[in-house]
């Protein structure tokens, strides 16, 4: 058994940004503990550009961002454990993790969750018909294609309008593959409006908004998907399948938060974003176990990934120095037309310059304002043309705010017509 | 001349090799897929049928009770999943609880003393999650789970290290008899042999047919299922049958042996027995009967959907049996021909010795030597493992919690995998709720290291189920 102050569960962007974050607050050991063999996470196969614009304001590609932080860790008496994967978590912060050298036992003071988030795959989804090879996730084919140098195919038909499965109809097409539509069960995009533009508009490839495929036709290998339209209940319209010849069909259609290790260690969880509820300072409902990145709920943008797990490893690291978090708390609570908001519970006292909230709204929404109540009292209004499930909204609420109602219980936020 | 060929590599030509590998045969077993149990083994319920179900004096129901009561030293011999959990027949109201105690009197003939009839309370008592119109049941304790795929791999590969050759990708073409024998045609050249065992499952109709028989002697009959993800694994503690009807033993939630539930079957009759195609509406089906069963059914816990074609006689029962000089058929092994299996290759068996008349193999060897499994070994033993093999710290599927030694030993084994799905069936690499896609291009770089070929040959199970076309930029050149 060995003890560190912080210890931080995944080298991806979460982690890497929370390590420095446990650093620079003042953490004596810091522990990053990876599975793979280097440290970077998803980002080492996102070799596109658009990353890192609001946190150096240039447009970095997915492996140049993780290189800067990656860089800052290396060189900032930090500690890795790569290859190496955390199997157990106590709500005692107590984890055991295996690697080829063997079982470690480490004792942190406080850890921060920073796993990452999986693609749902076809069986979520339940398609029917035959179960050829040619069929995987969109995150799947792009590290084939970006990693091995290896393509999945040569026709292919994507599900979902997720971001991966965007940037892949447009790295499939880079690539000389046929890309012949991109399916989307419901009637809005969940992907950015950027990556409609740049990745299916440019290239001619067609985005079939209320449509989904109904069957899947190969024995060895696919050979084809049947694409039908969707009612307003999401049901496929008999009469309406049309046969789209492919040799592959990639699936992007949603993340889920990595959680595993989080309930081992009595983390609650919320339904609406699969990943931990948490207060202002990203602690979970665990004392001592921080939350934050993809693990915590998907992001559409790194920067925020970044910012967010910096902040909860500068807790984390404030919790192993004896700061308690607890204390009455304001829950958050989505309104109207809002699926969630992040963080779920804030304690005024622990506002300081300000404070940032995140969120989801449920359906699209035009001609719109978001509006922050404090206990029924209305604190804010933003206007905003188009509002779309497919983009994370963040609040900044002034501290001064907070300052002058250190004992509110409820703060709403929700979508209402301008 | 070869003594045997046994045509099919599922789990009844698996069992019977082995049972023959107990005497001095030259046995051949050809199977037309890339690996043993490719075709009804690896898709049905893994339901170890306690026997209460099959008409008394039918095979079915002796084969069935004998062949439950050979797991327990089968699977500790052999070291595959299996658990003797129980299992229950749930009756929803008045009519149900008359085939209930129908059920109890055929399986008190079949030879089962320890089935009772149960009320509601008892029922809950037992499984708590049980429907709100669920009224009795019909409970054997003796019923149990086991995963049919690791068991016939494990006999194969018992069967191999005992003297018997397989020829996978192997399909029969043509039979013909040959002087005191048959000639078997297939895709990869003849074979002679004194006797030949029909084992061909949803195939074995055609396979009799060459040899003579009857034609169309086999309807396939085919079941789609659910699979929960193993979060939903204290759903249900035994199996959960529903009273039977005319075409199977109806919907059942059952836990599985390796920790997930599974639902289903429907029962389709179908033309093409190797359409393993599942359909809208056989899966809402098999939901919609299964939450009879359930207080609540988690539909967003379901991980992945299958289908498998069971091959049934139009006798409706098991056929086992010498048809022609030398030529066994063993067909109509449908539900519960996992739970008979055992039994199965014993009386199969029995019929080859009585016609070669061969010593005993003095030399045969019952058990497998079982390969540490790292999810289910206590830290220790982990410790132990990776300071002896560093490969076994080397997590490549995070959900099954596979290791890098487990997937070499797969590839490495008598019946070594060539396929991802091989490799899955051995491993559970993949089979958890992320359904490989973490994994699968690790899994893609072991296989092809191991077995010495390129990524791009690697296949999903075989034949043209290729999963990578070709470099990048190929296509632009």
């Amino acid at each position: 058994m060995r003890d560190v102050d912080v210890a931080i569960i995944g080298g991806g962007p979460a982690g890497l940004a929370a390590a420095l974050g446990a650093k620079k607050a003042g953490a004596d050991k810091v522990l990053v503990i990876e599975r793979d063999r280097e440290l970077g996470g998803i980002l080492n196969q996102c070799i596109h550009n658009g990353f890192g614009l609001h946190t150096f304001k240039e447009e970095l590609t997915g492996p140049e961002y993780s290189a800067r932080f990656i860089k800052e860790v290396l060189s900032g008496d930090i500690e890795t454990s790569l290859g190496t994967m955390v199997l157990e978590l106590g709500s005692d912060r107590v984890l055991k993790a295996v690697s080829a050298s063997g079982i470690q036992e480490i004792r942190a003071k406080a850890v921060v969750l920073s796993m990452g988030c999986r693609e749902r795959p076809r069986g979520a989804l339940n398609i029917p018909g035959s179960r050829p090879s040619g069929i995987m996730t969109a995150g799947t084919a792009q590290k084939f294609v970006n990693i091995d140098g290896l393509m999945p195919g040569r026709e292919a038909v994507i599900l979902g309008s997720g971001d991966i499965g965007l940037i892949m109809a447009r790295r499939l097409a880079l690539e000389g593959a046929h890309v012949a539509a991109v399916a989307e069960l419901m009637p809005h995009s969940s992907g950015l409006k950027r990556n409609i533009v740049q990745c299916l508009d440019d290239f001619g490839i067609p985005l079939m908004l209320s449509h989904t495929v109904v069957g899947i036709f190969g024995k060895d290998r696919l050979e084809g998907v049947s694409i039908a339209q969707v009612d307003s209940s999401l049901r496929p319209v008999p009469g309406t399948e049309k046969l789209f010849p492919c040799d592959t069909l990639l699936l992007s259609v949603g993340l889920i938060p990595e959680n595993e290790l989080s309930k081992m260690a009595g983390v609650k969880l919320s339904p609406d974003t699969g990943g931990p509820i948490v207060n202002e300072s990203f602690e979970t409902s665990a004392p001592g176990v921080f939350a934050c990145g993809n693990a915590l709920h998907v992001h559409d943008l790194v920067d925020f990934v970044s910012e967010e797990a910096q902040e909860a490893g500068e807790n984390a690291a404030a919790y192993a120095f004896g700061e308690a978090f607890s204390g009455s708390s304001a829950e958050v609570v989505p309104g109207n037309g809002v699926r969630y908001v992040m963080p779920f519970s804030i304690n005024p006292k622990k506002v300081k310059n300000n404070m940032t909230l995140r969120l989801r709204v449920t359906a699209e929404k035009r001609n719109a304002a978001l509006v922050v109540k404090m206990d029924g009292e209305q604190v804010l209004k933003r206007k905003k043309m188009v509002f779309a499930p497919g983009e994370m909204e963040t609040i900044s609420l002034s501290g001064e705010l907070f300052a002058k109602r250190p004992n509110i219980s409820r703060i709403e936020v929700s979508l209402e017509d301008k | 001349m070869l003594d045997v060929i046994v045509i099919g590599a599922g789990i009844v030509g698996c069992a019977v090799a082995r049972e023959l590998s107990k005497r001095k045969l030259d046995i051949l077993v050809l199977e037309k897929g890339f690996d043993v149990a490719s075709g009804a083994t690896k898709a049905n319920s893994g339901i170890v049928h306690a026997g209460y179900d099959a008409l008394p004096g039918t095979k079915k129901a002796v084969m069935n009770v004998r062949g439950q009561r050979m797991f327990d030293k089968l699977s500790k011999e052999l070291g595959f999943p299996f658990s003797r959990c129980g299992s229950l027949v749930l009756g929803f109201g008045e009519n149900d609880r008359r085939e209930l105690e129908e059920l109890n009197r055929r399986g008190r003939i079949n030879g089962l003393s320890d089935i009772a009839i149960l009320g509601r309370e008892e029922i809950l008592a037992l499984e708590p999650g049980v429907g709100d119109s669920v009224t009795d049941a019909l409970l054997a304790p003796s019923g149990g789970v086991v995963s049919p795929y690791e068991m016939c791999i494990a006999l194969a590969d018992n069967a191999a290290l005992n003297g018997v050759k397989f020829a996978l990708a192997t399909v029969v073409t043509g039979i013909s008899q040959d002087g005191d024998g048959y000639r078997v045609q297939t895709n990869n050249g003849e074979y002679l042999a004194k006797v030949v065992v029909n084992a061909a499952g949803v195939h074995s109709g055609e396979i009799s047919e060459m040899a003579g028989g009857e034609k169309n002697a086999i309807q396939p009959r085919r079941g789609e299922y659910c699979l929960l993800d193993q979060e939903e694994g204290g759903l249900v503690s035994r199996v959960l049958f529903q009273v039977p009807g005319k075409m199977g033993k109806g919907v059942l939630v059952a836990p599985t042996a390796d920790g997930n539930v599974l639902i289903g079957p429907t029962s389709k009759d179908i033309d093409d027995g190797d359409d393993t195609s599942t359909t809208r509406e056989g899966l809402a089906e098999a939901l919609e009967k299964a939450s009879r069963s359930l207080k609540r059914l988690p539909r967003n816990k379901i991980i992945t959907s299958f289908a498998g074609v069971r091959a049934h006689h139009k006798s409706d029962d098991f056929v086992i049996e010498e048809s022609g000089k030398g030529f066994v058929n063993l067909m109509g092994i449908e539900s519960p021909g996992l739970s008979a299996a055992p039994a199965i290759g014993e009386a199969a068996a029995e019929i080859v010795c009585g016609i070669l008349q061969p010593e005993e193999n003095s030399e045969f060897c019952p058990n497998l030597e079982p390969f540490p499994k790292f999810r289910e070994s206590s830290w220790e033993e982990r410790q132990r493992l990776i300071e002896k093999d560093p490969d076994f710290g080397n997590v490549i599927c995070r959900c099954e919690k596979v290791t890098k030694a487990e997937i070499l030993n797969a590839l490495r084994n008598p019946i070594g995998a060539v396929s991802l799905d091989a490799v899955k069936r051995r491993t559970r690499t993949g089979m958890g709720r992320c359904q490989s896609g973490f994994c699968m291009m690790k899994l893609v770089g072991i296989v092809s290291e191991e077995l010495g070929k390129s990524p791009l040959e690697a296949t999903k199970h075989g034949g043209g189920s290729w999963i990578l076309s070709g470099p990048i930029k190929e296509a632009l050149l």
